[in-house]
C-alpha cells in the first residue's frame, strides 16, 4: 500500500494559505472562507491544525460576517448560507463558537427558511438542499435547531427524495452523489433516516465503486477524489459502507497524491486543490486509515471537536 | 477545479498568469467597490459583465447585477413603462449569462441568474428551450440543464406527454442517458398518478416501458443507466398492498400462560408455553412490508378477559418512528380470571382502514388471527421465578427435535397455520406473467453476455417470483429453486469482488428464506435445549443458524416463536430484524462481526432476554461507528431522546463514553451476559455493567457483586 505524504500535504496546503496572488487564489478569492474550511480541517485531521495562526484566521473569518449574521466568502463578499457553515466549522475547530453571537447567525440562518421547507441559500432566492443540509448543520453545531421548523425541513427532503433511492438538489432533480451526502446527513443530524431505504439507496452508492477502485458521483461518470467523502459517509450513515471495497479505494486515493509538491487531485495525475486534498484525507480517515483523526460523517468535523462543541451546553 | 492536468508550469505560462490574475483581481475589486457603493452606471455595469463572463462563479457580481437591473428597471417606471427597454434590459442579462455559460456550464450563479430574469416574465421561453437544447448536446447529463428545463416547462405549461416523448429523444440518441431515464420515470410517475388520458392502463403503460428498457439492456448490458430503469419497472410491478404475514400466537395455537418454569401440568397441558411473572404476553404483528397505522382502531382484540381494552401497538423497528414490519402490543389476563380458563382471543387486523405501506398502499384486505390463553391455576406456592441456573449452551444438553417429538408437532403447526383472510389476496396475473417474461429474456441475454447487473437482475426476478408463488395463488406452479439463486449470487461474488459483502447481504437473505420455506429445512435447524443441572427447568426450543456465514438477517417472520437462539460463528454486521422476535429468552451471538453497542440496538426491546452472549466480536476495534445516526444518540436531534444519562454517570466524567452501553442496557433485565474479547471491555466497563444491571448475576462467567 502505497504512503500517505503527510509531511507534504501539510506543507502544501500551508503553502496555499500564503498564496493569494496566484491565478488560482484570485479567481477563488470568493469561495475563501470554504477554502480555509477545507485547509484546516485536513490540518486538524493530520494532527497538524497547530501549524496555523489560529488568532489571524479567527480574526479574518469574523470580518467576513455582515450584519445580519450571515457570513460572505471573503471580505466584503456578500453573505450567504454556504459560507457561513465553513465559517461556523472553523470556529469550531478552534473551539472558539463563543467568539459569535449565536442568536445573530442563528436568526440569519432561520430566516432562509421557506413556507414549504425548503431553504434558500441566500435573499436571492435559490434553492437547494445543499443550503438544507447546511442549515440544519449550522444550528445543529450552535444548538438552536429550534429556531426552524425542522419537521418541514425534513419534509422537504424527503420530497427530494427519487425513485432510484437518492436525492437531488430539488424535487424531481436526479440523484447525484452530493446532494445524497446533504440529504442523508441533514437526516442523520434531525434523526430521520427512517426515510432512507438504506437497501435501494446503498446499491444505487455502492456501484458508484469503478474498476479503478474510484467512487462516482453517479452512474456512467467518471471517478473522483470529492466522492470519497459524499459517497463515503453518506454510505457510512446508512451502514452500507461495507459493500464497497475499503481497500481499493484507500489505494484510489492514495494514488491521487502528488507525491512532490503535496495535495491530492480529483484523478491521479491531475493538477491538486485544497478541495480535493480535503476530500481524499477524510476520505481516507473514514476509511480507518492509521494515523488519522476520525472525522464524523455527518458533521464532517473531527470527532473531538464535535464532542467539545457539544460540551459547551451539556450533554445535549 | 476538476479535470486539469498536472504539469508544472514553464516560466512565460506562469508570467502571463500572474498577468491575467491582477487583471482578475483589478475587475473583483472594482465590481466590489461599484457594489458596495451602489454604482449602477453603464460602465460599471459593463466591468460586472466582463468579470461574470470570465469568472462566473463570483456570486457577488451576479447579486451586483440583479440591483442594478432593479436599478435600471425602477428608473424605468418612472419615465413610464416601455416594455421594449425592460426587454432589452433584460436580454443583456441573458446574453451575459450564455456567455458566463459557455465559460462554465455548470455555474450555480449563472443558471440561477437567467431563472431569475425568467421568472420577471418578459422573456421568450422558445428561446430558453433552443437554448437548451445546444446545452444538452454539449453534455446530456447535464443535471442544471435538466432542471432549468423542468423549471421553463412549468413556466410554458408544457404537458407532461410532451415532456415524456422529449425523453424518448434524449434516449434514442443515446441509451446511456441517465438523466433522461431519470426524468421518464418522474414524468411518467405523475402521468399515471394522475390517470391521465392514455395512462389508466398501468399494465400496458409498464409494458411498453419494459419493451422500450429492454432496447437498451441488449444493445449495452454493461450500461448501467438501463438496468436502473428496470429496477423501477420491476418495483412498480411489484407494488402490492402490505400484508400479515404471520403473528405470535400463532392462529389456531393454544397458548399456555404459566407463572413460573414449573413442569407439574406439562404433560397434559397444550404447549406452546410462556412464562410471565405478570401474567402478560406479547401479541406480534408481522407484515409484509414497514407499515405505519397499527393502532386499536385499526387493530381489534376481543377477548372477553378484555372488554373494552385500549391497547397500545408499538412498532418495533430500529427507532421507534417511522414504518416498521412487527409490531407489539401486550395482552394482560386480570388476577380475577379463573385458573385453567381457556380464554379466545380474536384478533382482527385492518379492522378499519388505516394501516398503510411506505410506498403509500393501504392494508385494506382484513383478516383474522384466533387463538386460546390458557390461564394456569394461581397456586401459591410457586417458588422465585426461575431458578439461578446457567445457561451453558454445552452439546450435551442439546438434542435434536425428532420427528416425532413434541416439538416437531408444535413447530408444524406453527408452519402450516394459515391466517383466515376475508378474502384471499390475490396476486395480479399481469403481475406474474410480467416477472416470468423478464425472466424469460433475462435468462437470453445472460446466455450471450456474461453481465454482472443482468445477473443480479435475474437473481432479484426470482425472488419476486416466489415471493409472488407465496402470496398465494396455485396455478403460478412451484417456486424456484434456491439454489439456482444462490449459485447466481455465488457467480456475482467471482465476477465482482469489490461488491462481495452486498451479495453476501442478499445470499444470506436467500439462504435464510429457503432454510424457513418449510418445516423440513427447518427442523434441520430445530434443537431441545435442557440444563442437566437443572431437571425441573422448561426446556427451550432451541433454534440454530451458527456457521453458516450469514451477514445479515431475514425471514424472521418464520421465527416470532424461538426463544433460544444460536447466531454464533457467523459473519453478522448487523442484527436488524431481531427486535421481532420478542420471545427471545437466550441469545447467542458470538464470533460475528459486530463493530458496536449501537449494533446490538434491536436487543433494546426484548423484554425476556436474560442471557447473551456477545463474546469475540468487534466493539470497541473501530474509530468509525456506522450505526451512530440509525439509532437514538445525543448526536441525533430526534424527539424523544430519553436521557438520564447524566445523572447517572455524574460520578466518573469517563463513563460520559459509554453512552451506547447505557442505552442498549439499561432496560434489559439481563441475568446472564459474557463480552470478554471485545477491545472495549475492561473493569471499568465491567464495573458499570453490573450497577446498571441489578438483575446481573453472571458477568463472563464470574459472579456480579
Amino acid at each position: 500500500m502505497a504512503e500517505l505524504m503527510t509531511e507534504k500535504h501539510v506543507k502544501y496546503i500551508l503553502s496555499v494559505e500564503k498564496k493569494k496572488d496566484d491565478f488560482e487564489s484570485v479567481v477563488m478569492e470568493h469561495l475563501r472562507v470554504n477554502g480555509a474550511y477545507w485547509g484546516l480541517t485536513t490540518l486538524d485531521i493530520l494532527g497538524k491544525l497547530d501549524a496555523v495562526d489560529q488568532d489571524e484566521v479567527v480574526s479574518w473569518i469574523m470580518q467576513c460576517q455582515h450584519e445580519s449574521g450571515g457570513f460572505g466568502g471573503n471580505i466584503g463578499h456578500d453573505p450567504h448560507i454556504l459560507y457561513t457553515l465553513s465559517a461556523i466549522q472553523v470556529l469550531a475547530l478552534f473551539d472558539k463558537i463563543d467568539v459569535l453571537d449565536v442568536e445573530n447567525v442563528a436568526n440569519y440562518i432561520a430566516s432562509l427558511q421557506n413556507e414549504d421547507g425548503s431553504f434558500s441559500g441566500d435573499m436571492w432566492g435559490e434553492i437547494d438542499t445543499r443550503f438544507s443540509y447546511i442549515a440544519i448543520c449550522s444550528l445543529a453545531l450552535l444548538h438552536r435547531l429550534d429556531k426552524i421548523n425542522v419537521e418541514r425541513a425534513v419534509k422537504y427532503i424527503v420530497s427530494c427524495k427519487n425513485l432510484d433511492g437518492g436525492f437531488g438538489c430539488t424535487p424531481g432533480a436526479e440523484s447525484h452523489a452530493g446532494q445524497i451526502f446533504c440529504c442523508v446527513g441533514a437526516l442523520a443530524i434531525t434523526g430521520s433516516l427512517h426515510h432512507v431505504d438504506k437497501d435501494l439507496l446503498g446499491w444505487w452508492l455502492c456501484e458508484r465503486q469503478v474498476k479503478s477502485g474510484g467512487l462516482n458521483g453517479r452512474p456512467e461518470k467518471l471517478p473522483d477524489v470529492c466522492y470519497s467523502w459524499w459517497v463515503l459517509s453518506s454510505l457510512i450513515m446508512i451502514d452500507r459502507v461495507h459493500w464497497i471495497d475499503k481497500g481499493k479505494l484507500v489505494n484510489f486515493i492514495l494514488d491521487c497524491q502528488d507525491k512532490e509538491n503535496g495535495g491530492i487531485s480529483d484523478r491521479p495525475d491531475d493538477a491538486v486543490d485544497v478541495f480535493h486534498t480535503y476530500f481524499g484525507v477524510a476520505g481516507l480517515s473514514l476509511l480507518e486509515f492509521p494515523g488519522l483523526k476520525a472525522i464524523d460523517p455527518a458533521y464532517a468535523l473531527p470527532v473531538d471537536v464535535f464532542a467539545a462543541a457539544s460540551n459547551h451546553d451539556g450533554m445535549n | 477545479m476538476h479535470g486539469r492536468p498536472r504539469i508544472a508550469p514553464t516560466k512565460e505560462e506562469q508570467e502571463a498568469s500572474s498577468l491575467r490574475a491582477a487583471k482578475l483581481r483589478d475587475l473583483q475589486s472594482q465590481v466590489l467597490n461599484f457594489h458596495h457603493n451602489k454604482i449602477y452606471t453603464k460602465e460599471a455595469v459593463e466591468i460586472s459583465a466582463k468579470l461574470l463572463e470570465s469568472n462566473p462563479e463570483h456570486y457577488t457580481g451576479w447579486n451586483y447585477r440583479k440591483l442594478a437591473v432593479q436599478y435600471l428597471l425602477d428608473q424605468q417606471s418612472e419615465n413610464g413603462v416601455d416594455s421594449n427597454s425592460i426587454q432589452s434590459i433584460l436580454d443583456e442579462e441573458l446574453r451575459i449569462v450564455e456567455n458566463a455559460l459557455k465559460k462554465n456550464f455548470k455555474s450555480y450563479g449563472a443558471w440561477h441568474h437567467r431563472k431569475w430574469v425568467l421568472s420577471k416574465g418578459h422573456s421568450s421561453t422558445d428561446r430558453e428551450l433552443r437554448l437548451l437544447g445546444k446545452f444538452q448536446k454539449l453534455d446530456a447529463r447535464n443535471f442544471h440543464a435538466w432542471n432549468y428545463r423542468r423549471f421553463i416547462a412549468g413556466l410554458r405549461k408544457i404537458p407532461d406527454e410532451e415532456e415524456l416523448q422529449y425523453t424518448t429523444d434524449m434516449i434514442y440518441d443515446n441509451f446511456s442517458n441517465y438523466s433522461a431515464w431519470h426524468n421518464r420515470s418522474v414524468i411518467l410517475s405523475i402521468l399515471l398518478g394522475k390517470r391521465e388520458k392514455g395512462y389508466h392502463d398501468k399494465e400496458r403503460v409498464f409494458g411498453e416501458e419494459y419493451e422500450f428498457v429492454r432496447n437498451a439492456l441488449f444493445t449495452d448490458p454493461d450500461d448501467q443507466s438501463g438496468w436502473f430503469y428496470h429496477l423501477w419497472l420491476l418495483d412498480q410491478t411489484l407494488k402490492r398492498e402490505p400484508v400479515l404475514l404471520s403473528s405470535w400466537p400463532p392462529h389456531g395455537s393454544n397458548l399456555c400462560l404459566s407463572v413460573d418454569g414449573s413442569l407439574n401440568d406439562r404433560q397434559t397441558l397444550p404447549v406452546p408455553h410462556f412464562q410471565s411473572k405478570a401474567r402478560t404476553f406479547p401479541l406480534i404483528l408481522y407484515f409484509s412490508e414497514g407499515v405505519e397505522g397499527v393502532s386499536s382502531s385499526t387493530v381489534t382484540v376481543e377477548s372477553k378477559c378484555h372488554a373494552g381494552d385500549d391497547f397500545t401497538w408499538m412498532p418495533l423497528s430500529a427507532n421507534k418512528f417511522g414504518f416498521s414490519q412487527a409490531w407489539l402490543t401486550y395482552l394482560k389476563f386480570p388476577n380475577e380470571v379463573h385458573s385453567l380458563e381457556a380464554c379466545p382471543v380474536k384478533v382482527t387486523v385492518a379492522h378499519a382502514a388505516g394501516i398503510t405501506s411506505s410506498s403509500g398502499m393501504p392494508c385494506s384486505q382484513s383478516c383474522h388471527i384466533s387463538f386460546t390463553v390458557i390461564v394456569p391455576s394461581d397456586d401459591r406456592q410457586h417458588s422465585e421465578l426461575q431458578t439461578t441456573h446457567r445457561i451453558s449452551w454445552k452439546e450435551e444438553n442439546i438434542r435434536s427435535c425428532t420427528t416425532q417429538s413434541l416439538e416437531a408437532d408444535i413447530l408444524r403447526s406453527l408452519c402450516e397455520l394459515e391466517i383466515t383472510k376475508e378474502n384471499k389476496p390475490t396476486t395480479p396475473k399481469w403481475s406474474m406473467e410480467t416477472i416470468s417474461n423478464e425472466i424469460a429474456h433475462c435468462q437470453e441475454l445472460l446466455s450471450t453476455t456474461n453481465c454482472k447487473i443482468g445477473k443480479l437482475t435475474l437473481a432479484r426476478l426470482l425472488m419476486a417470483r416466489n415471493a409472488l408463488i407465496s402470496y398465494g395463488n396455485p396455478h403460478f406452479g412451484t417456486e424456484a429453486n434456491y439454489e439456482d439463486v444462490l449459485a447466481l449470487y455465488r457467480d456475482l461474488m467471482k465476477m465482482d469482488p469489490a461488491h462481495i459483502c452486498y451479495y453476501e447481504d442478499e445470499y444470506s437473505l436467500v439462504l435464510l428464506k429457503q432454510l424457513t420455506s418449510n418445516v423440513g429445512s427447518l427442523m434441520k435447524h430445530c434443537y431441545q435445549y435442557q440444563e442437566s443441572s437443572s431437571p425441573s427447568m422448561n426446556p427451550y426450543l432451541c433454534v440454530r443458524l451458527n456457521g453458516l456465514s450469514l451477514s445479515r438477517l431475514g425471514s424472521m417472520e418464520q421465527l416470532l416463536w424461538v426463544q433460544m437462539l444460536d447466531l454464533s460463528h457467523n459473519k453478522l454486521r448487523t442484527i436488524e430484524g431481531l427486535e421481532a422476535l420478542q420471545l427471545l429468552s437466550c441469545l447467542k451471538l458470538n464470533n460475528n462481526r459486530l463493530c458496536s453497542f449501537t449494533a446490538l440496538e434491536p436487543l433494546k426491546t426484548l423484554k425476556s432476554l436474560e442471557a447473551l452472549d456477545i463474546s469475540y466480536n468487534e466493539i470497541g476495534a473501530h474509530s468509525i461507528d456506522t450505526r451512530r445516526y440509525l439509532c437514538s444518540s445525543p448526536l441525533t436531534h430526534a424527539v424523544g431522546n430519553d436521557w438520564n444519562f447524566k445523572k447517572f454517570t455524574d460520578e466518573d466524567v469517563k463513563l460520559k463514553d459509554h453512552w451506547d452501553a447505557y442505552l442498549l442496557f439499561k432496560d434489559l433485565n439481563l441475568r446472564q451476559l459474557e463480552i470478554t474479547g471485545n477491545a472495549v471491555v475492561n473493569d471499568r466497563l465491567k464495573a458499570f455493567l453490573c450497577k446498571l444491571m441489578p438483575s446481573l448475576k453472571r458477568l463472563n462467567g464470574e459472579k456480579c457483586c
